[in-house]
């Protein structure tokens, strides 16, 4: 299993603050459709990725342990 | 009471805090930026902010501006403090010092700084309005993302 994390809109939209999905061998966009089939994610076009708090890409193959985290448009500061 | 460098907060940020992790003989000059609740922004009243964020990754991420400024300044030492939760108007939300031997370089580095939080420290603020609230997205504003979201190569 990976663990995903949800932030910001997406928490709320999802009602969670993380999930379990059954995405190893898979890449990042594997998740990501779940996410949009399950909790109606939409916007999750709009996020960027970071896998074990990297940022990385859509195509990144997910390992047993992954933390996967949608990272909605930041605005910090 | 804080002895890291680069850190997120749900308290109060003492400015001392943040400015004596940077205080050395080597600097001439210490710039200190606060970042601070604003009421209104294009006309629109802001009630309070709610700030979240993915905590671990953003203190590594402030701290990979502290190495971004030593590359780029290798004399400037920098700190930054983020304050999550809810925060009143005029609350302080980040502080961020940088000292150098002169001063030019630490308000170039500051400026820095605080552009970089803005593109990759995952951080975000939802505004409470009169009639609503909403999550804020990019706020760069000297930057458009055509594809919705920073490029690869600004991560």
């Amino acid at each position: 299993m990976v663990k995903v994390l949800l932030f910001a809109q997406f928490q709320e939209a999802a009602g969670t603050e993380s999930v379990d999905v059954d995405a190893v061998g898979q890449p990042v966009s594997h998740v990501k459709s779940v996410l949009k089939e399950n909790y109606g994610l939409l916007d999750l076009d709009n996020a960027t990725v970071a896998v074990n708090q990297e940022y990385t890409d859509m195509d990144t193959e997910l390992k047993e342990g992954d933390t996967v985290a949608f990272i909605p448009p930041v605005s910090g500061g | 009471m804080e002895s890291k460098q680069f850190w997120i907060t749900e308290k109060f940020i003492s400015i001392d805090d943040v400015v004596k992790n940077v205080v050395r003989p080597e600097a001439g000059a210490i710039n200190t930026f606060i970042g601070t609740v604003r009421e209104f922004t294009k006309g629109k009243r802001t009630l309070y902010l709610k700030y979240d964020a993915y905590v671990p990754m953003a203190e590594k991420k402030l701290a990979q501006i502290g190495d971004e400024i030593r590359g780029k300044w290798p004399e400037a030492r920098c700190s930054i403090a983020h304050r999550i939760g809810e925060l009143s108007i005029s609350d302080i939300a980040v502080v961020i010092a940088v000292s150098t031997p002169h001063r030019a370089d630490s308000y170039d580095a500051s400026r820095y700084a605080i552009e970089r939080i803005k593109e990759i420290v995952p951080i975000w603020k939802k505004e409470h309005w009169e009639d609503g609230e909403q999550w804020i997205g990019d706020q760069l504003e000297s930057k458009a993302y055509p594809s919705g979201h920073p490029e690869q190569e600004d991560l």
